[in-house]
């Protein structure tokens, strides 16, 4: 086949979703998110949302997420996001409104605000990227970080005696009764990618239903924070992260 | 005219709600007035107090440290505000539960034993309007037919069938009040 | 409400402060209040619950679950060209300082009350005004000016909310009403603006181009941010920030005078504080003494310039407030040692009473002359 004829649409077999542009991300080689961005720019294209979707950026990696997608953003306080969401919802209530938020924003510094928009069924979804550390700011140890796992502020291993224990703050959202689907994925391989795509498109269409807050995590991999090669990193996620943060739905209603 | 009024009392003796209807009778009859309560944990229970004034003018301070009229319900609120009132001025007690009684000779004092009254007719609940009655008696600032419009602006309709309920306190508490030699 | 609409309009209430921001809030056209309940204030939110204007004007009121979050909501709610509004007490108002910095940074238009309390740390619930320096010197981090607006009764606690709308969306910044605890609890006689409706989504799109209301197709997505990790642009929104608070200085100044005209001793108070000293100036008038009283309605902007003009005229200054020595700071920058300024003050939730400051008045300023 000629290049000319390759580029002819009847052999066409991939397309990357208008909603994302061809903003170059910052995102180191391997990282999830930009998965995690492109399938939400398909998810938003095929329900023909770009016009109706309000997304809140946290802060963490993800706060440049507003120059990859182009849909209106809204850049929130470290873990506020879902305050911005609750209140652009009410205002705006036939607009799809999302966050898009790490563990240390969602899980640490915006414990209140997450618990209580689920806790009142805000109808948001949040997509929760949860790898264990703070990427942003270097790797530093996060509410999510397992046991034994290294960080700049766990040098030697988190410890329970010192640090606390992991916190399963999925776990904890699906025994509220304002939420409507708690899921957990991941996007390692392309199986789980189309199942974590099923899941984004299920909460943007739960919150649009009005049936109250959907959260999808994604267990994500940081393979600069984990210092492990992108490939190291999916196998150490399978291995060490799953156990501790098992895949599936925790609730759908 | 202008008439700057210390009400204070035990919280649940109405002291708030009579001022605020002495307030609403003053807004009847088109003059200026400020209501300033005492808020916070004397509203549970403790010692209550406010400031009403009604002027002709424009109220400059709607907090003072001395007062045409004292009204005080209980003995904490004599010790504390006897000394405020402005020489010439009025005090008027309820003297239920009272152990220690004014003792200045360059203020006016009258005493009304509406509490007494209220529990052995069972009006209770008009206690602040029997006193009211009292203070209208020897201060006619604001005329009864201006509180009965204050009350009927003031309360929700499905109380309106109590303002002549309200206006026999006031009778009543006009017979009741008398001068202290 | 419904009912009310036709004869409000020149109808004389009698109301708490607090009470009437709650009730101009509904008819200048809010979208949303967010609150979190604390004393001296609470009725505010009590008020626009019992009203339900969910149910007239389609005003959103929610209660959240921190000062955090519900200054948060309004940051959510500005960023979509929305009116939206929190009120808080000292305590509550520091908590939301951050918000209040990226509100700021970002130049959205909202509403924020803080009904003092006296503090530092939990404090009384009793009035005070010790959070001047918090409000006019910026609160939270960074160099931002809030519009902050100081009433002194509670007409002007109705009147200022309309008006802080007003000036923060003029602006696209947000505006401080900047009550006590006597303002936002007392009754007195109040006329409530008239009912404007709520903008529409077309009227937002129009006057504030900026909102994330959802992108249309022929527009590039709306960002509303307050990072720039490059220093030379952070560098620049300061300097865009910078020129609109000069502007703001120059066309927003607003003080009322009192006794003025021929006046030998200027007091100078705001809020409650100018209540008890204008009663003070009467008393001292009343003497002989040429007292008179200067209450900037305005905080920031200050009347820098109007005070500035009376440091040729009076022989002293004596500053009132309820707080340990705050705007005095102010009032000397401004006389810039020409005249002497004083200070009286009480703290921790006591008002100070008019005969005090008469006090004051004369021992600290008239007798050194």
């Amino acid at each position: 086949m000629t290049t000319t004829e390759i580029i002819n649409p009847e052999n066409l077999v991939y397309i990357k979703p208008k909603v994302l542009n061809d903003n170059p991300m910052h995102y180191c080689p391997g990282c999830s998110h930009g998965v995690v961005h492109k399938l939400i720019a398909e998810v938003i294209e095929e329900m023909d949302y770009q016009e109706k979707t309000i997304a809140i950026a946290p802060v963490g990696c993800a706060v440049f997420a507003y120059k990859y997608l182009d849909i209106d953003w809204q850049q929130a306080a470290h873990g506020r996001a879902p305050a911005l969401a609750t209140a652009t919802k009410r205002l705006l209530p036939d607009r799809l409104v999302f966050t898009y938020q790490g563990d240390g924003d969602l899980a640490a510094i915006g414990t209140a605000e997450t618990i209580h928009a689920c806790n009142r069924g805000e109808n948001i979804a949040i997509i929760f990227i949860n790898n264990g550390i703070y990427g942003m700011t270097g790797g530093q140890m996060a509410p999510t970080t397992l046991v034994g796992m290294k960080s700049s502020t766990s040098p030697n291993g988190r410890t329970v005696p010192l640090n606390g224990n992991p916190l399963d703050i999925t776990k904890l959202l699906a025994q509220l009764d304002g939420t409507c689907y708690v899921t957990r994925q991941s996007v390692h391989n392309v199986a789980n990618v189309r199942k974590a795509k099923k899941a984004i498109r299920k909460a943007f269409e739960n919150s649009m239903l009005g049936k109250g807050t959907s959260i999808v995590e994604v267990v994500s991999t940081c393979n600069s924070g984990w210092k492990l090669s992108p490939a190291d990193s999916n196998t150490w996620m399978v291995e060490n992260m799953f156990p501790a943060y098992p895949l599936g739905d925790l609730k759908d209603l | 005219m202008k008439e700057e009024i210390i009400i204070a009392g035990f919280g649940g003796q109405g002291v708030l709600s009579m001022g605020k209807i002495l307030a609403y009778s003053g807004l009847m009859q088109g003059q200026e007035v400020s209501w300033m309560p005492s808020y916070g944990p004397e509203q549970r229970g403790g010692t209550a107090n406010v400031t009403v004034i009604l002027s002709d003018e424009r109220i400059s301070s709607p907090v003072l440290n001395s007062y045409d009229t004292a009204i005080v319900l209980n003995q904490p609120s004599l010790e504390k505000f006897e000394s405020k009132v402005k020489p010439g001025g009025t005090l008027i007690f309820d003297g239920n539960g009272f152990h220690k009684f004014p003792t200045r000779t360059d203020i006016n004092i009258y005493r009304i034993d509406a509490t007494e009254y209220a529990y052995a007719n069972d009006t209770t609940k008009t206690l602040n309007m029997i006193i009211l009655g009292g203070l209208l008696k020897i201060r006619p600032i604001v005329l009864i037919e201006n509180v009965l419009k204050g009350l009927k602006k003031s309360l929700p309709s499905r109380h309106h069938h109590l303002i002549p309920m309200n206006e026999k306190a006031i009778q009543i508490g006009m017979s009741l009040i008398r001068k202290v030699e | 409400m419904s009912n009310s609409k036709k004869t409000d309009k020149e109808e004389v209430r009698l109301m708490k402060g607090n009470e009437a921001i709650a009730h101009a809030a509904i008819r200048c056209g809010c979208d949303g209040y967010f609150g979190y309940p604390i004393t001296p204030q609470s009725e505010i939110m009590e008020t626009l619950m019992e009203q339900e204007p969910w149910n007239t004007t389609g005003m959103v009121v929610l209660q959240a679950e921190s000062e955090t979050s519900s200054i948060n909501m309004v940051y959510g709610a500005a960023c979509c060209g929305k009116k939206s509004m929190t009120s808080s007490s000292s305590p509550g108002v520091s908590l939301m300082q951050e918000g209040i910095s990226y509100i700021a940074c970002a130049e959205l238009p909202c509403v924020i009350v803080n009904v003092m309390r006296g503090g530092p740390g939990l404090g009384t619930i009793q009035p005070s005004q010790a959070d001047y320096y918090q409000s006019v010197k910026g609160g939270g981090h960074g160099d931002y000016k809030l519009i902050t607006l100081a009433p002194a009764s509670v007409q002007e606690m109705a009147d200022h909310t309309v008006l802080a709308f007003e000036l923060a969306f003029k602006y696209c910044t947000p505006a401080l009403i900047l009550a006590d605890g006597v303002i936002g609890q007392m009754m007195e006689k109040v006329i409530l603006p008239p009912f404007q409706p709520r903008l529409t989504e077309d009227e937002i799109r129009k006057n504030t181009p900026w909102a994330t209301l959802g992108k249309p197709a022929n527009r590039k997505p709306n960002i509303i941010t307050s990072l720039s990790l490059e220093a030379e642009e952070m560098e620049a929104i300061n300097l865009r920030l910078q020129a609109k608070y000069r502007e703001i200085e120059k066309n927003e100044v607003m003080f009322e005078e009192f006794s003025c005209e021929d006046a030998e001793y200027l007091v100078v108070a705001f809020g409650t504080s100018a209540r008890v000293c204008q009663k003070a100036v009467e008393m001292a008038r009343s003497e002989g003494i040429k007292a008179g009283l200067l209450r900037p309605i305005t905080l920031f902007p200050f009347p820098t310039i109007a005070l500035s003009n009376y440091a040729d005229k009076v022989k002293g200054m004596l500053t009132v407030e309820m707080n340990a020595g705050q705007m005095v700071d102010d009032v000397r920058l401004a006389v810039n040692g020409r005249v002497p300024v004083e200070f009286y003050g009480r703290m921790g939730g006591i008002v100070p009473a008019p005969d005090e400051v008469l006090e004051a008045l004369k021992t600290k300023i008239v007798k050194n002359n």
